[in-house]
């Protein structure tokens, strides 16, 4: 639940939403830093970031250690959640807050994959994208990080003045897909 | 067959349980489940689908797949009307509507079947020859003439509202085709493990072998077809992807393919219509078979003329008679088996015709050799067939003619990357070349082998080269029996015999059409196309190209091979623009980026304005308003006289952080930002390379490593990129990084005399004209919640920017809306910023349009001589700098209501309104109830010299003619007292 006073960026759009095989929710938006290292400077924010129990993460990968959490995000930079940067980050790295600038959303159940393949142009076979990995993509035109928590669970973050027509689009490709499978 | 056309105990893809009522031109018909609207047609005894696209002669069915020419149709669907639908792949379903095309009033009688009597003067260059005069006929006589006579088919002129889809799937083999050579290669892929899709264009898998049904491995072939099924579809890495008809190789192993999804169904429900995939493949393997090809005969378009192939595929498919009493007029093997089969089938075969001397003839039915077809009759339908022999010329009675020229392999995919096929004497037909498509191999009959043991075993071994080259092990696999017949052919093209023989149905092309281009100097392969139009039709001539381009060889006296083939080009078969645009219609177009205050706004009646991908509200109307220009000017007086609050998230925000932060927007600014001490702000100018202003904002330093720069709206994301670019090229190696924390921040401008009042109402500790001057910025807090604020102005007014995290903006807004309005304030929207800072000459995009330099907005002292920028050495190029510039100058009307409009153009008061005496134009206007008057801003020759002059502000697109005086482009409160006091 929000607090009072404050707005998740979901308010509003109906979630959670089922068709088919599929949820579509909100998440709560907790802390949420971006990382950017220095120039080769990763490997002192690996450093840094360890009382946390974490490290740097290499492209695509998630590191989850007691709560808090760093997903690659792109280029040079990580997403640190749920957690507060360690003080000798910022010696090492660009340390931004940028908790209020995603809408956090998740899709789960047997047709997410199915449901993504709409609208996201990768691989999402769990060989090519097992859970525990993430990307930096497109959702339909929205920008996307598209984590894998499980096999059928993707959380789905795309900034945060784009919720709605990012639900929408995700919506449309959920009434095709639960369609489909009522066909066969 | 007893009375009707349905022939018991043939047809395995119909059920004959479950009828299906349809309608075809306003009649009802019946069919079954499974049939296709060719079938049913056929099956109802209807011949005539509709008239040919040029003379308008009557059509029947030629094929029975997706190459169809002849019969297309439209089909309804309430208020949509799809058409050149393939009757030959539409399905029939409960309520299909459809509707012959080309012919008015029906097909049996068409009022412009005339164009047949006129056909000697209708051939090839017609058009070119005839309408070449008086010229002034051409626009108003010509043209819509022959536009309402041409086209196939016609649009129902409204939108599309049908639900259609776009995926992506990605594999290690992509077999293309499911007939015998398909299958064994899925199957052998499939039992290694390979990620496998099996696109089919069909409803069913079996390609030819549904149609001739040859005993496989001691099985029939719908026993032996089942079992295999049976083993893919139990596999989990083999994915069947059936009515998906693969329409384009492209770079990278990807594939487009277009999938008919819901386009059977009475009531599809949410299910899309057509679903376009982009398929991602490691290999393919195209075994997507051969299309038989029909021969150029004297009158062989007549409803019953058709594919001898076609014959066998109704008989078995769907257990209809194309005909009661068929000839096959064949120079291949092929044929003659496709005569033993109909025969079999209790077809009575009227003659067997072959152009060959030396074929047997001891068969069921009368075979003639060294014989050819040189006529037929039958208006709207098929009578008689004429066929010339040794003997002379015998009339054969008959309802059907079955025609085979041959074979072509199914290479158009093969062909969609620029290689070119090689001409096969022994099939005497066009096969793929190894490598035309990176990754791609031909298998089976798309790769020239034609029968179904060579077919079987070449889809096999094609897959195990392909996982082989992949890495992936693949097993032995035990080849079934099957017919093994040599494949004999004497090429043989067309009939000598005088009148007109078709090569094109679809677009009504004769072999004399093709003769007279040869003459008329179009001799190369796409001279002729062109001007003859063959292959030009939606089948992009799979029936005719070989046959057309041979007939062309002849002509030239080249040879086939010599000649060439015209470029095969995606799509293979047409794919509906719809489908390519799936998710794109109305507001799909683009994503709707909506700020935190969007609702509330919403909710006080503001209507929404785009900017860029951002909904902002216009103006926000008051009960006692009824037009946009009282709000906006209510809202004007507002911020000069009071206070207002504006949303301003939308202004780009990007956080730079780094020692060498200082550093990298010194070459990223025209004026020195590393100088700037915390807590303060500096407005800032940014060139492109080419030494043009890109961009103009402010850059506020938070910290001594932190700055935060803000961009405008429209061009946030080009900064962006732009750093982006500069920081890999020019600093990749310095100690910054930047990140966009638009989406974090909600930011409001409160501006006006009482903006401080409404703040400190608001802050934790207020602040004061000292604690914070002008270009300052500080942290702040709102109750609980940390935020930031700029004392900037965009307005001239004392003016400031809070900036919260966006979770909280909603409700900061509301505050701050009410507290405005306890001031006698308000929220104000575009309009009114956009006249305040018209008011004060602030610059936006309207003005930094990308054609502009520094020098001509008047900010050429914003380049520091002291150090170098982006664009610096580009913007001192000569001539963007010289007095003869265009330069940015306000403009007031002599009578101060008369209206300036942006887009108008400057000239002399008497000087004529063309480019040639143009001085200049207006970029930005506004009425300004501050000044009581209109005003704009425009660039002007030479403009900062001339303040004063009276110059004609001429809008060509309203007719309006103003005559206004040149002056600075600050119109108020030139000294900035307000915004710095």
């Amino acid at each position: 639940m929000a607090e009072s006073g404050t707005t998740n960026p979901a308010d509003g759009l109906g979630l959670p939403l089922d068709h088919g095989a599929c949820r579509l929710s909100a998440l709560s938006c907790g802390p949420a830093w971006l990382v950017a290292p220095f120039p080769g400077q990763e490997g002192a924010c690996g450093a840094a970031l360890a009382p946390l129990g974490l490290d740097f993460p290499a492209p695509g990968q998630v590191l989850a250690e007691k709560g808090a959490r760093i997903v690659w995000a792109g280029r040079a930079q990580a997403l640190l959640f749920d957690a507060d940067p360690p003080g000798a980050l910022t010696r090492h790295a660009a340390v931004t807050d940028q908790a209020d600038g995603w809408a956090r959303l998740m899709l789960q159940g047997a047709d997410a994959q199915t449901v993504l393949a709409r609208l996201v142009p990768l691989d999402l076979h769990a060989g090519a994208f097992p859970p525990g990995r993430a990307a930096r993509t497109l959702l339909g035109h929205h920008p996307l990080l598209l984590i894998r928590d499980t096999e059928n669970a993707f959380e789905i973050m795309t900034y945060r003045s784009m919720a709605g027509s990012a639900v929408h689009e995700l919506q449309e490709a959920m009434r095709s897909v639960a369609a489909r499978a009522a066909l066969s | 067959m007893t009375g009707g056309w349905r022939i018991p105990g043939r047809g395995a893809e119909i059920d004959r349980s479950r009828r299906r009522r349809f309608t075809f031109g306003g009649r009802v018909l019946e069919g079954f489940a499974g049939d296709t609207l060719a079938s049913a047609l056929m099956g109802a005894g209807v011949r005539v689908l509709g008239r040919s696209f040029k003379y308008h002669r009557p059509r029947g069915v030629m094929t029975a797949g997706s190459e169809e020419p002849n019969a297309l149709v439209a089909v309804l669907e309430g208020t949509q009307r799809t058409p050149n639908v393939r009757a030959t792949v539409q399905e029939v379903y409960k309520g299909l509507n459809a509707q012959p095309q080309n012919c008015w009033p029906g097909p049996h009688l068409d009022a412009l079947a005339i164009n047949d009597f006129l056909h000697p003067f209708l051939g090839a260059g017609f058009y070119y020859k005839t309408f070449m005069w008086p010229r002034r006929f051409w626009e108003r006589v010509y043209e819509p003439v022959i536009r309402r006579a041409a086209g196939l088919g016609s649009l129902s002129g409204r939108a599309d509202t049908g639900r259609y889809e776009k995926a992506y799937a990605f594999c290690d083999l992509l077999v293309i085709g499911a007939g015998p050579a398909g299958l064994m290669a899925a199957l052998r892929a499939g039992r290694a493990g390979a990620d496998v899709i099996l696109a089919e264009e069909d409803r069913a898998v079996g390609g030819r072998l549904l149609a001739d049904l040859p005993a496989i491995g001691g099985q029939d072939t719908h026993g032996w077809l089942a079992a295999l099924l049976a083993e893919l579809r139990a596999l989990p890495n083999v994915r069947i992807m059936t009515r998906t008809t693969v329409t384009g190789a492209h770079d990278g192993g990807t594939y487009g393919a277009i999938e008919r999804v819901g386009l059977h169904l009475a009531d599809p429900g949410d299910l899309p219509r057509e679903c376009f995939w982009r398929i991602v493949a490691r290999r393919t393997i195209l075994a997507a078979g051969a299309l038989e090809r029909p021969i150029a005969h004297p009158a062989n378009d007549r409803p019953g003329v058709m594919l001898a192939s076609a014959m066998p595929a109704y008989v078995n498919r769907w257990g209809v008679a194309p005909a009661r009493r068929v000839v096959i007029f064949g120079n291949n093997d092929s044929a003659l088996d496709t005569a033993r089969g109909l025969t079999a089938a209790g077809i009575e075969v009227a003659a067997y015709v072959d152009p060959r001397d030396g074929i047997s003839v001891t068969e069921e039915f009368p075979v003639y050799r060294a014989a050819q077809v040189v006529g037929t009759r039958g208006r709207l339908g098929l009578r008689e067939v004429a066929v010339r022999h040794a003997g002379g010329i015998s009339v054969v009675q008959a309802d059907g003619l079955g025609l085979s020229g041959g074979w072509n392999p199914t290479l158009h995919l093969s062909c969609h990357m620029n290689g070119r096929p090689e001409w096969n004497e022994t099939i005497a037909a066009f096969v793929p070349r190894p490598g035309m498509v990176p990754g791609l191999e031909a298998a089976g009959a798309a790769a020239g082998r034609f029968s179904t043991s060579d077919c079987l075993a070449d889809g096999a071994r094609a897959a195990a080269v392909a996982l082989a080259d992949l890495g992936i092990k693949v097993a032995d696999i035990d080849l079934p029996l099957a017919e093994d017949r040599p494949y004999g052919i004497a090429p043989f093209w067309a009939v000598d015999a005088g009148g007109r023989a078709w090569l094109d149905f679809a677009n009504d092309v004769t072999t004399k059409d093709v003769g007279q281009a040869a003459r008329e100097g179009f001799a190369s392969v796409e001279h002729m196309k062109r001007y003859t139009t063959q292959g030009m039709a939606p089948d992009q001539g799979k029936n005719s190209n070989v046959a057309a381009l041979a007939v062309l060889a002849d002509a030239t006296g080249q040879g086939i091979a010599a000649t060439g083939t015209t470029t095969f080009r995606p799509p293979y078969v047409p794919v509906s623009i719809a489908a390519l645009g799936a998710g794109g219609q109305g507001a799909g177009f683009a994503p709707q980026r909506l700020t935190v205050s969007d609702a509330t706004s919403r909710a006080m009646g503001a209507p929404m304005i785009e900017a860029g991908l951002w909904y902002r509200p216009s103006y926000f109307p008051r009960a006692e308003e009824t037009t946009w220009r009282q709000a906006c000017d209510r809202e004007v007086t507002m911020v000069r006289g009071a206070v207002g609050v504006c949303d301003v998230s939308t202004l780009g925000k990007i956080d730079v952080q780094g020692p060498d932060a200082g550093q990298f927007l010194d070459l990223l600014y025209t004026n020195t930002m590393s100088s700037l001490k915390p807590g303060r702000v500096r407005y800032g100018l940014m060139l492109r390379e080419d030494g043009h202003v890109m961009e103009d904002g402010t850059c506020a330093r938070l910290d001594a490593a932190r700055f935060l720069i803000t961009t405008t709206t429209a061009a946030a994301a080009q900064v962006m990129r732009h750093m982006d670019f500069v920081q890999q090229a020019f600093c990749a190696q310095q100690r910054f990084r930047f990140a966009s924390v638009t989406e974090h921040w909600a930011q409001f401008a409160i501006a006006g005399p009482r903006a401080r009042d409404l703040l400190n109402g608001v802050l934790d500790e207020p602040v004061t004209g000292e604690s914070l001057p002008f270009m300052g910025c500080q942290p702040v807090r709102v109750g609980a919640i940390a935020g930031r604020l700029f004392r900037i102005s965009f307005s001239g007014e004392a003016g400031y920017e809070i900036a919260v995290p966006a979770r909280h903006g909603a409700a900061l807004f509301a505050r701050l809306v009410r507290a405005a309005e306890a001031l006698g304030g308000g929220a104000y929207g575009l309009e009114a910023l956009n006249v305040l800072r018209i008011e004060k000459g602030f610059v936006t995009h309207a003005e930094i349009h990308g054609r502009v330099t520094a020098f001509d907005i008047g900010m050429q002292r914003m380049i520091s001589p002291a150090k170098d920028c982006i664009g610096k050495a580009a913007s001192q190029r000569p001539g963007l700098m010289e007095e003869t510039r265009e330069q940015l100058v306000g403009l007031r009307p002599v009578d101060p209501q008369d209206e300036i409009a942006a887009g108008a153009h400057l000239y002399a008061a008497d000087a004529p309104a063309s480019a040639a005496f143009g001085q200049g134009y207006v970029t930005s206007a506004c009425y300004s109830p501050t000044l009581q008057g209109w005003l704009g801003l425009g660039f002007l020759t030479n403009g900062r010299a001339r303040h004063g002059e009276v110059l004609r502000v001429h809008d060509g697109l309203r007719g309006r003619k103003v005559m206004a005086r040149v002056c600075d482009p600050v119109f108020h409160d030139p000294e900035g007292r307000a915004m710095r006091g």
